[in-house]
């Protein structure tokens, strides 16, 4: 997709926002009565990048990403989406969004529910037939939405999120309904957003496409905003595993290569917090200081283990 | 605002119960309006149709002499009902199918959908009266043909008179309706609600509060249906033959102009006041 067409919401990205950050958001509060649905979130977008939102059902997401387009009302916080206000007029036609599930009229096709919403939008009626080829439902486009599958469905809302060629393009669970198959043709769509320019906030529970594909990751739980991070933070990609002898002498030289304070030994493993480029540095190192390295790899774990570690944790804190 | 306008009537045109509803409408109209009336004055004088009403009475007011009346006789009860249907639809619809989050995410600011909401219904309200009366000319003059009578029409300003007086009439029912569904954010209930009092609480109350206590004459006459058929009653004049329900002098023409658009304006800034404040789910 083009990223410098001029058709009054078909604009240049690179000139979108000088500061770099796209969503801004400062400890955002949304009450429901006595109950606290988002609690003091902090949370930052930048430009260009795929940020996947994750948390357990009725941790926030769709209610902080509800904010963000406008449809709620913060209860307190200051939140601002590429340098407005959400909800404002120049805001939303730079937004597109598919919150929670496709919501469309049942009784028009899907190339007519299109083409309702860019007049709306005040979008050129062929940027219709583009986004439905993009979501490959070109085929099917003269068929009633209420005759789609659920996974079609999804694609069209997908397709209506995308009808204005905006800069920002909020995703709610858009692999819902979709078989294999259509995963993973949606994950290539949402990687293709992020490296077209655009900045990507997408919520999933599906925690290996987020670590896919998303370049950091924010996790709610319970209305809290309990970690933010990049994607290899969070796996614990920047510490090393070192199982080597004699053990002391290599955590000295270690903590004389890389500070004291980086490395750590738990049961006569060597943990070393540094950046992955600097494995072959430490091995080398190691070797010819004579010291005989058994094991040397990266401390990766899967997003999911991350994920359920964060948000346990918290449900374990809060009992207490 | 055109976008948006534009994007409402086609929503409005595409749905299949936009069309069910003004043919009912049309065929509630033309049925009592016309087939009714003519059945009674072909079969003769002693039918519980013509019954109290000279042959020569109902043989007149089918005639294209009558049809204003015909044409916007019903709107104060029967279309009316249909018409707050239908903009309980519009609006209600939106929030049945979560639509409205879809919409309000576009661009448009949220006065300006509700404004082309609004907007939309009156174009399609404007063109159920045009059909009305054309539907009600072409009935007319073929009873006039075949009875070999006057083919004497309305003048232009009684024809625009009811016109305006009948589309005053259906916006107001179709606003409240769609008030109703914005309000209880939804379908079922607003219709059940409003077709209720529409059809029978309203006559209910009217005729309760006439017979047993008159003084209430102040509140009812308030009332949406009443100056519905206050109004119609007026911009018939001496047109109208026999009155059709709800169809009424309890107040006067002027009186009930100013307080259906007093409605429309109530209306109007509870449905503004609802849409600026409210969290979309």
């Amino acid at each position: 997709m083009g990223a410098t067409r001029e058709t009054g919401v078909l604009r240049d990205r690179r000139g979108m926002n000088e500061t770099g950050t796209v969503v801004e958001v400062r400890r955002l509060t949304k009450r429901y009565g006595k109950h606290l649905a988002v609690d003091g979130v902090d949370l930052s977008v930048r430009r260009g990048e795929v940020y996947g939102f994750l948390g357990p059902n009725g941790a926030g997401k769709t209610t902080t990403l509800r904010i963000l387009t406008g449809l709620i009302t913060p209860s307190s916080g200051t939140v601002s989406v590429l340098g407005g206000q959400p909800g404002d007029s120049a805001v939303l036609a730079r937004t597109g969004s598919l919150i929670e599930s496709p919501a469309l009229y049942p009784y028009l096709s899907g190339r007519d529910n299109l083409r309702v919403l860019a007049r709306y939008a005040s979008v050129p009626k062929a940027r219709v037939e583009e986004v439905l080829e993009l979501v490959d439902l070109a085929d099917r486009a003269g068929d009633r939405f209420s005759t789609y599958s659920l996974g079609m469905k999804q694609r069209l809302g997908v397709a209506a999120a995308l009808l204005k060629d905006p800069d920002l393009v909020i995703l709610d669970e858009p692999t819902n309904g979709l078989d294999p198959a259509g995963m993973r043709d949606m994950r290539e769509l949402v990687r293709n957003l992020g490296t077209d320019g655009r900045t990507v906030v997408l919520s999933s529970h599906l925690l290996g496409e987020v670590q896919q594909i998303c370049d950091r990751v924010g996790i709610i739980s319970e209305g809290r905003m309990v970690a933010e991070r990049t994607v290899g933070e969070l796996r614990g990609q920047h510490e090393l595993v070192i199982a080597a002898d004699p053990v002391d002498d290599a955590r000295r030289r270690l903590a004389e290569l890389v500070g004291a304070e980086a490395v750590r030994t738990e049961d006569h493993i060597l943990r070393v917090q540094v950046e992955p480029e600097s494995v072959a540095k430490i091995n080398r190192m190691l070797v010819e200081a004579g010291i005989a390295v058994t094991e040397l790899r990266t401390a990766e774990r899967a997003l999911e283990d991350v994920f359920f570690e964060l948000t346990s944790r918290r449900e374990t804190t809060d009992v207490r | 605002m055109s976008g948006s306008y534009v994007a409402e009537l086609v929503k409005l045109r595409k749905r299949s119960t936009t069309w069910v509803l003004f043919g009912t409408a049309m065929v509630l109209s033309m049925t009592f309006g016309y087939l009714i009336p003519y059945l009674g004055y072909v079969s003769g004088d002693d039918n519980i149709q013509t019954q109290g009403v000279p042959r020569a009475q109902v043989l007149a007011d089918m005639l294209p002499g009558g049809v204003v009346g015909n044409a916007i006789g019903g709107f104060p009860v029967f279309a009316g009902a249909l018409a707050l249907v239908l903009g309980a639809l519009l609006v209600g619809s939106e929030y049945g199918w979560g639509t409205v989050r879809t919409v309000l995410t576009q661009g448009p600011d949220r006065f300006t959908v509700l404004a082309a909401q609004l907007a939309a219904l009156v174009t399609v309200l404007a063109g159920w009266v045009l059909g009305n009366f054309a539907a009600s000319s072409i009935a007319s003059a073929a009873i006039a043909l075949a009875e070999g009578q006057s083919m004497a029409w309305p003048g232009p300003v009684d024809l625009l008179t009811g016109a305006g007086a009948g589309l005053l009439v259906l916006t107001t029912w179709a606003v409240l309706g769609a008030v109703l569904a914005l309000v209880l954010r939804g379908v079922a209930l607003p219709i059940g609600l409003g077709v209720v009092w529409v059809l029978g609480i309203e006559a209910l109350f009217v005729g309760v509060a006439g017979s047993v206590l008159p003084e209430l004459d102040v509140v009812t006459n308030l009332l949406p249906g009443v100056n519905a058929g206050a109004l119609v009653y007026a911009a018939l004049g001496d047109a109208l033959g026999e009155a059709p329900p709800g169809v009424t002098d309890a107040v006067s023409g002027t009186r009930a102009l100013v307080t259906l658009f007093g409605y429309l304006l109530v209306a109007g800034v509870l449905a503004a006041t609802t849409v600026r404040r409210r969290d979309v789910a």
